[in-house]
This record gives C-alpha cells, sequence and structure tokens, in this order.
C-alpha cells in the first residue's frame, strides 16, 4: 500500500492534467488550477525541511570541525538572521525600507552579482580551449564562431564593406557583408541543429512524463519495494 | 547700442498665433465582442473601428476607453484604456456566463465623445475541447502508443538494440576514478524545481549513480536547489544504497539542501568543488548561466565531468568544460540506459518511431506548403 497509493495518486492526477491541455471546459480546467496552485502548500512544507537539512549539515560541520568550518559559521548566522527578520516583518518584508530589502539589495544582490560576473572570464578561458584547431570539426567551429563573433558587431561589416560588393551577380544581396553570414550560419544551420535536438528533447520529456504516470519509472517513491 | 536692441528685440513677447482649438474625437465605431474560442470562459475578445479622427501623427484622439455593463443602461465600469491605433483587446476578467454590454468611447485634447452604440449582450462559455489542439492529440495517443507497445515487446522477451551512448559509460568510469583516488562523487541534478522534466531525469539517474556510489563505497555529495527535488533526491540515494545493499552505509548529510538562488547555489557548490576536491563531477539536468561557472571551476580542479542537458543554449559550455556529454534526449534515456530494465528500453524505441513520424511529416508539410494546399499546416497550428 505503501507504493500502491501515491502511484495510484500519481497516475490519476498525471492523466487528468494531460486531459485539461485538451479540455479547456471548467469541469477540468479548474480542478486542474486548483492542483497546481496547491503545489504552493507542499512547497512550504518543502522548505521547512530543507531549512533543517541546511542546519543539521552545517551544524555537524561545525561541531566535527571540517575545513572551512568558518565558512558554516557564517552562513548559519545569515540563514538565522535573514530568517528571523523576514518572519519579524511580516508580509511587507520586501517593502522599501525593511531590513530584509536592505539585505536583499545590499548583500545578497551584490554578491550574485559578483558571481555572475565571474562568467566574464570562465568563458575567455572556455573560449580558449573550445577554439584550438586540432581537427577538421574543431577548424569549421573556429571559423564559424569567428563569423558569427565579427558579424555581429559594427567592426565586421566595416571591415568587410569593400570586400564583398556583389553587384554583378544578378538576384544577389546588394553587398555581402560579414553580417550576411552570420545570419545564414545563425538562422540555417545552427538553428536546424537546435531544432532537432529540440524534438529530442521534448519526445524525451513525454517519454519521461508517462513513464513516471505509469509507475513504470518509480524510484523517486522510495527505496523500498 | 546694436546689441542692446537685439537683447530688446529678442526678450520682447513673440507675436503668437491663437491658440488651435483641438475638436472633441469622433467615436470609435463596429464594436464587435466574441466569445474567446477554445478556452474554460475566461475571456471576451473586443474588436473595433478606430476613430475617423485617428490618424498617425496627429493627436486629436489619444486614448480609447473600454466600458462594461452587465445591462444596457449601465451603470458602466472602465476596465480599461489602450492607446489611440489600438483596435482590438481581450477583457479576461469575466465571470463565465455572466451576459455584458461593451462600448467603446474615444478620448483626446478636446474631450470624450462616448460610443455612439453599445455592443451586447455577450457572454464568456467554456469549451468542451479546444479545436486547434487535434494535431497535438492525435499524436499524444500515437506516441503512449508506441511507447507502450514497444514495453509490452520488450518485457515478453524482445529486448531492443540501443546504441552505446559515451556519455553514460563515462559515468561510471568517473565513479571508478573518484574511488580509485579516494576521493568523493558530486552529482549536481540541475538548478530547476520537480516541474522541470530535466530535473527529474537528472533524479532517476541519480539513483542509478548512488547505486555505483553505495557499491564502489565512495562518498557521494548532492547539493539541491528546491525543497521537493531535495526530498526526492534523499529518497534516490536512500534507494541506491539500499538496492546495492549498503543501506547502513548511506549519509543523510550527502542529500543538502542549498538554495533556489541561482548563484548561491554556485557559490556553494563550487565551494564543494574546491574544499572537498571530488574526484567526478556529474552535472544532469536543467542549467542556465552556472553551467560554464560550475564546470569551469570543475575542470580547474582536475575532476572528471559528465554532463547532461537538454537546454540547448548550455550544451556548448558542457561541451567545452566537460570531458562527456549527454545532448537532449541522451539525458532522458539515461536512466533506461542505466537500469537496463527492459520496460524503460523498450520505451526508447517509442521513441524513435515517432521521431521517424515527425520527420515524415515535417517533409510532407514542406512538400504541401510548396504546392499550396495550406490545410496541413493549419491542422498542426495550435492556440
Amino acid at each position: 500500500m505503501k507504493r500502491e497509493v501515491p502511484l495510484f495518486i500519481t497516475a490519476v492526477i498525471g492523466l487528468f492534467m494531460i486531459l485539461s491541455f485538451f479540455v479547456p471546459h471548467q469541469w477540468v480546467s479548474v480542478p486542474a488550477d486548483f492542483l497546481q496552485g496547491s503545489a504552493v502548500i507542499l512547497v512550504a512544507f518543502g522548505y521547512v525541511l530543507g531549512g533543517a537539512n541546511a542546519l543539521r549539515v552545517n551544524f555537524d560541520g561545525i561541531s566535527r570541525r571540517s575545513p572551512g568550518w568558518q565558512y558554516k559559521v557564517v552562513l548559519v548566522v545569515a540563514l538565522l538572521t535573514t530568517v528571523t527578520v523576514g518572519a519579524i516583518e511580516g508580509r511587507e518584508f520586501l517593502n522599501p525600507g525593511m531590513r530584509s530589502k536592505w539585505i536583499y539589495d545590499w548583500i545578497y544582490s551584490p554578491m550574485a552579482s559578483t558571481m555572475f560576473a565571474l562568467l566574464a572570464f570562465f568563458i575567455a578561458s572556455a573560449a580558449f580551449r573550445a577554439f584550438r584547431i586540432r581537427t577538421v570539426e574543431a577548424g569549421l567551429l573556429a571559423v564559424a564562431a569567428l563569423i558569427v563573433m565579427l558579424g555581429r558587431v559594427p567592426l565586421g561589416d566595416l571591415l568587410t564593406d569593400w570586400l564583398f560588393q556583389l553587384k554583378w551577380l544578378p538576384g544577389a544581396p546588394h553587398t555581402l557583408h560579414l553580417s550576411t553570414f552570420q545570419e545564414w550560419i545563425m538562422d540555417i544551420p545552427q538553428n536546424a541543429a537546435k531544432r532537432a535536438i529540440i524534438i529530442g528533447a521534448a519526445l524525451g520529456v513525454m517519454a519521461t512524463g508517462l513513464r513516471v504516470i505509469l509507475g513504470i519509472e518509480r524510484s523517486y517513491l522510495s527505496g523500498e519495494d | 547700442m546694436v546689441v542692446t536692441l537685439l537683447l530688446l528685440a529678442a526678450s520682447a513677447p513673440a507675436q503668437t498665433a491663437p491658440p488651435d482649438t483641438v475638436p472633441a474625437p469622433r467615436p470609435p465605431s463596429g464594436l464587435v465582442a466574441a466569445d474567446v474560442p477554445n478556452d474554460a470562459g475566461r475571456g471576451i475578445d473586443l474588436t473595433w473601428k478606430g476613430s475617423p479622427d485617428d490618424i498617425a501623427g496627429a493627436t486629436i484622439v489619444t486614448q480609447y476607453h473600454l466600458a462594461r455593463s452587465t445591462t444596457p443602461a449601465g451603470p458602466w465600469t472602465l476596465i480599461d484604456s489602450v492607446a489611440a491605433g489600438t483596435v482590438a483587446k481581450r477583457d479576461q476578467n469575466v465571470d463565465r456566463g455572466a451576459e455584458y454590454f461593451y462600448r467603446v468611447d474615444a478620448s483626446g485634447p478636446g474631450g470624450i465623445t462616448l460610443a455612439g452604440s453599445i455592443t451586447g449582450p455577450v457572454r464568456a462559455t467554456s469549451q468542451v475541447i479546444n479545436q486547434t489542439r487535434w494535431s497535438v492529440m492525435v499524436g499524444t495517443i500515437l506516441f503512449f502508443g508506441f511507447v507502450l507497445f514497444f514495453m509490452a515487446s520488450a518485457q515478453s522477451g524482445k529486448k531492443p538494440f540501443v546504441r552505446r551512448i559515451p556519455g553514460i559509460d563515462a559515468i561510471e568510469e568517473a565513479i571508478g576514478r573518484a574511488t580509485e583516488m579516494g576521493r568523493s562523487v558530486l552529482y549536481v541534478p540541475g538548478i530547476q524545481d520537480i516541474n522541470e522534466m530535466q530535473t527529474v531525469a537528472g533524479l532517476v539517474i541519480l539513483e542509478s549513480v548512488a547505486k555505483l556510489t553505495a557499491r564502489y563505497e565512495t562518498p557521494i555529495t548532492v547539493p539541491v536547489t528546491y525543497p521537493i527535488p531535495f526530498t526526492i533526491a534523499e529518497e534516490m540515494v536512500k534507494g541506491g544504497y539500499l538496492h546495492a545493499g549498503r543501506p547502513d552505509a548511506y549519509d543523510s548529510n550527502s542529500v543538502r539542501f542549498v538554495s533556489p538562488e541561482q548563484f548561491a547555489y554556485v557559490a556553494a557548490v563550487t565551494g564543494i568543488m574546491m574544499r572537498d576536491r571530488p574526484a567526478a563531477h556529474i552535472f544532469m539536468g536543467s542549467f542556465y548561466a552556472e553551467s560554464l561557472l560550475l564546470a569551469e571551476t570543475g575542470f580547474a580542479t582536475g575532476a572528471i565531468q559528465v554532463a547532461g542537458t537538454a537546454n540547448v543554449h548550455q550544451l556548448p559550455f558542457f561541451v567545452v568544460a566537460c570531458d562527456y556529454t549527454l545532448i537532449g534526449e541522451e539525458l532522458y534515456a539515461a536512466s533506461a540506459y542505466l537500469s537496463g530494465e527492459p520496460k524503460l528500453v523498450g520505451g526508447l524505441k517509442g521513441a524513435d518511431l515517432m521521431k521517424i513520424l515527425i520527420i515524415t511529416a515535417i517533409i510532407a508539410g514542406c512538400v504541401l506548403e510548396s504546392l499550396g494546399q495550406h490545410g496541413f499546416k493549419l491542422w498542426m497550428t495550435t492556440q
């Protein structure tokens, strides 16, 4: 029963949600909206479990003096402070002038931006490795990347403005700038490959969903048979 | 002297023409109110012909005011105001089945001109079937039929052939390497919540990975972003250890709730990479800007890295920074591949057959459109 009941609920609700995609009638759409809204309640309970886990893992690390335990102290203090301030301030916690808002704007937000900014350096190091031409395919990738990168900035057109004047070719665009090539690369081969991956992935989504709904994929329930 | 005269002339009040009197705009006409088709009775579409004074560049009409009432005599409630030049609006704040009357007024600097007539009654009704989704329904039924057929076929003993996927084979290799080095395995199941199917796929793969780490007695760390995937990840890892016959080796601190905030999560995971130095990093799920931050930090630590995602825009980053990458559908196939369960492997064949059908439909659509036959395209267009 421990497994059968959840599997039955999953199957019924899963099939009902598929039905709601095709049947907009209120007999289906209203319960479907209600079910989707109810997920918020489950998530709220989940946050309690998650918070408890974060505290337990970090208290364990602090008590065992594991490497970097000082950071765990900072984390626990920050977590408790933020939750306490938010609980005291209530539903208006993100209104201007509130302490929670201050914490978000002046502590969290700059730190998140700093992490995001690191991406610029990582892109440079990754690009350095990606564009090393060792094989024919890597060479093609490097050439395509060069055309796309240059074609997307005014400098690319400036460099090629005089080069590709093809007025003599009937039906050709007035000028063939680098931006024309980059557009072709992005619109035709890149788009075709991207759509092929998306179609395959969409079928994978449906197959996985079907396996979960029909209870064929049931490992998410628990380890016990 | 000349300068003084010029200054006096400049400071003298200029002679101006008497201010133009802007006339009140003429009213719009032809208001049509119609129930939104194929919905749950939640909207009414309004279209009208603009005022004859609504001309681009002119300022006689600046706005149209849409008003609604439940009786022709009023009282009228303003439901929205739209800029001049707009001739359509959807009223999405209606009660299903209630009768409404509408009017549209024009306003400008010269004043407001009330509509010459009202339109109604009209009521929003819900439809039983969304008529634009027949093609999706047929495709879904066919796909489900294929998958179920091949699953049944595989269960009866006809195990279908599945090509080797190097990225999936590399998972065991990575865990083996971590075991040899006496270090842990880091498993990242994406940064999205459970409503994202890639997260589900990532969590399903996690059980197989946990089974391997349990067998090899290698510690595993699973940092998770959202609370629901966190609870499921705990079950998956527990299940993996149980199925490997080592439930006692399960460490309750191995699955960690971190934060749903993207860059807070990145900071935590890169911290784990730098401090604990796991020998294998496995990224399976939905990733965004953090993909390169995680994979490049992992690369710097020298760990063997296997990634899988269906987010096309992040694939290049993983391809560059990881040793193996599962592309798109390979992520969804991984759980079937790893478990080797005939029913799950059979499902992959169903997806393959559906792909053949989609390719055929694309070719047929191209041919029919080229011949000027638009029926197939219209049937495939959904709302």
